[in-house]
């Protein structure tokens, strides 16, 4: 479960990013951040995994408070979030299946484990024919594939996406969408910040809008409501 | 339970470190050019300092040499009776500063003395029966440039005729010596830091260009100690990688050098350090260096990407 209670955020340069904003995501939902650029999206996804800190208010999730939680602690807390970026944050050097390894090494887990691991998440998002490949090799759409591999190898109990469809065209997004669809039928919660209006407006899940740091709208099954 | 969970920590933590190794050195190879870039910046300032470090310790071999030859002769005046001598010698033996005290009868001084002139001493020969030179004590001081000191505290003392120990040469001599010292140390100093900020620097250019990859590690849950581990031990192969060609190059030329010097320096007062155990001592100080060095340096430059 997510909880965010009276947060606000305002950057060292002056700029209010999010101006007070109340919610809460109960375990095994799928929402949609939606809202014109700049209205504070990003950063309300960013606190999500504790690359921000908002300035007041408390974001407790899996019953930690991420305003309060020491740097130190702040691994920890990640290996329990999986997420997931529109540019990938693949490690270019590393082949397919070492890139999801990764996140299983650095919680030194068992060998055996991850190598049974990491098969499975590849196989879930379609890639086992192509675990020795670089993902300079791989299409856009594979590459997104393998990074939700990775945010999934831990089993995190929320999975947190910022614009993942938003360099892939729109047949190879429908085919992410299909995984974050499976992910999520399996109770994982997931928390998407897109522009995708179609997905949006096909896909029907919960919608929160955000408009110059502010809900402006939260509706179950909700529309996309913006031009693109 | 509390117990075998620990021991699993233990189990985990061996493997670690095995990953480290290995992922630092495939990180070297990878880097290809950045690895380059930073041996060769650890090599340059290495044989700098090296180079440095051989003629300074040379030179302070020398200092050595000379000041060890430098004592004190206490003229005893020819109205002393033996009890008095005696009583000089505790007297010159109590300053805090004095090594060691001989005595040298005149007839050793006359001795000298011919010896020291040659052919041309021999007419001196002649006051053998009649000898004008003083008995001397030769003193010796603790530190050599306790010198001046103890001369001007035996001066006053009694039965003493008169205080030589070079004056004047000696204390230029002390001067200079003490000012390339310094100026040694000086060098010695700011050269080592400019090699670790050359190096640091380099380091860390090859860091920021992984900037990325502590950010993906930060991001999947990886502990900062966890990410520190390969860069340090990065920095230890860099290190030490760029100490050999300098340790290489030192040592072939201190041998020739040591070849070529050598046997023309015998018998003067100058002694170059012999390249064994010198040589040997000073690799070790590179190659320590180096490591510390290349250590520090990534230390320092993946620091800053830690706080994401």
């Amino acid at each position: 479960m997510i909880e965010l209670q009276e947060v606000y955020k305002k950057y060292p340069n002056g700029v209010t990013a999010i101006n007070g904003i109340d919610v809460r995501i109960n375990q095994g939902e799928f929402v949609y951040v939606v809202g014109p650029s700049g209205a504070g999206k990003s950063t309300f996804i960013k606190m999500m995994y504790r690359e921000e800190v908002p300035t007041s208010g408390t974001i407790t999730m899996n019953g930690v408070n991420l305003a309060k939680l020491k740097m130190k602690k702040v691994p920890l807390f990640r290996r329990n979030l999986g997420v997931v970026f529109q540019d990938f944050k693949l490690l270019p050097t590393l082949t397919v299946y070492e890139n999801v390894a990764f996140a299983l090494e650095v919680i030194e887990a068992q060998p055996k484990f991850i190598r049974k691991r990491v098969m499975e998440v590849l196989d879930l998002v379609n890639l086992k024919h192509k675990i020795k490949m670089l993902p300079g090799e791989l299409s856009g759409g594979e590459q997104q594939r393998v990074s939700i591999a990775r945010s999934i190898v831990n089993s995190p109990k929320v999975v947190i996406a910022d614009e993942p469809t938003g360099n892939l065209d729109p047949e190879t997004s429908w085919e992410i969408m299909k995984i974050f669809e499976e992910i999520n039928t399996r109770g994982t919660t997931v928390v998407m910040a897109t522009h995708n209006r179609e997905i949006v407006n096909t896909l029907k899940h919960r919608v929160i809008a955000i408009e110059a740091g502010k809900i402006a709208r939260d509706e179950q099954r909700g529309d996309y409501g913006y031009e693109n | 339970m509390h117990a075998m969970s620990k021991e699993v920590i233990t189990v985990m933590k061996i493997r670690t470190i095995g990953r480290h190794a290995r992922e630092s050195l495939k990180n070297i190879s990878r880097n290809g050019w950045m690895t380059f870039a930073s041996v060769s910046a650890v090599t340059v300032t290495l044989i700098l300092v090296g180079v440095f470090f051989v003629i300074m310790m040379n030179l302070n071999r020398v200092a050595q040499t000379i000041e060890g030859d430098v004592q004190i002769r206490v003229h005893i005046d020819v109205a002393a009776t033996q009890q008095d001598q005696q009583t000089l010698k505790s007297e010159i033996e109590r300053i805090p500063e004095v090594k060691s005290v001989t005595f040298s009868p005149k007839r050793n001084e006359l001795d000298n003395l011919v010896k020291s002139l040659g052919e041309d001493g021999k007419a001196f020969k002649l006051f053998e029966q009649d000898n004008p030179l003083n008995d001397v004590f030769i003193v010796k001081t603790k530190k050599p440039n306790d010198t001046m000191v103890v001369a001007n505290k035996a001066e006053k003392l009694n039965y003493v005729a008169k205080v030589r120990y070079g004056q004047g040469k000696v204390e230029k001599l002390f001067k200079f010596i003490n000012a390339s010292r310094n100026v040694g140390i000086v060098l010695i100093i700011g050269l080592f830091f400019t090699a670790i900020f050359l190096i640091s620097n380099t380091i860390k250019i090859t860091i920021i260009a992984r900037r990325r990859e502590i950010k993906i590690m930060r991001l999947v849950g990886a502990t900062n100690t966890f990410i520190r581990w390969p860069f340090f031990l990065e920095g230890l192969w860099l290190g030490i990688l760029g100490s050999i060609l300098p340790i290489i190059l030192i040592s072939i030329a201190y041998y020739r050098a040591y070849d070529y010097i050598g046997p023309k320096l015998v018998g003067t007062f100058i002694k170059v350090l012999p390249f064994d155990p010198f040589v040997y001592q000073l690799s070790g100080i590179l190659m320590l260096m180096g490591a510390l060095i290349g250590v520090w340096g990534s230390m320092m430059s993946v620091r800053k990407f830690l706080k994401v």
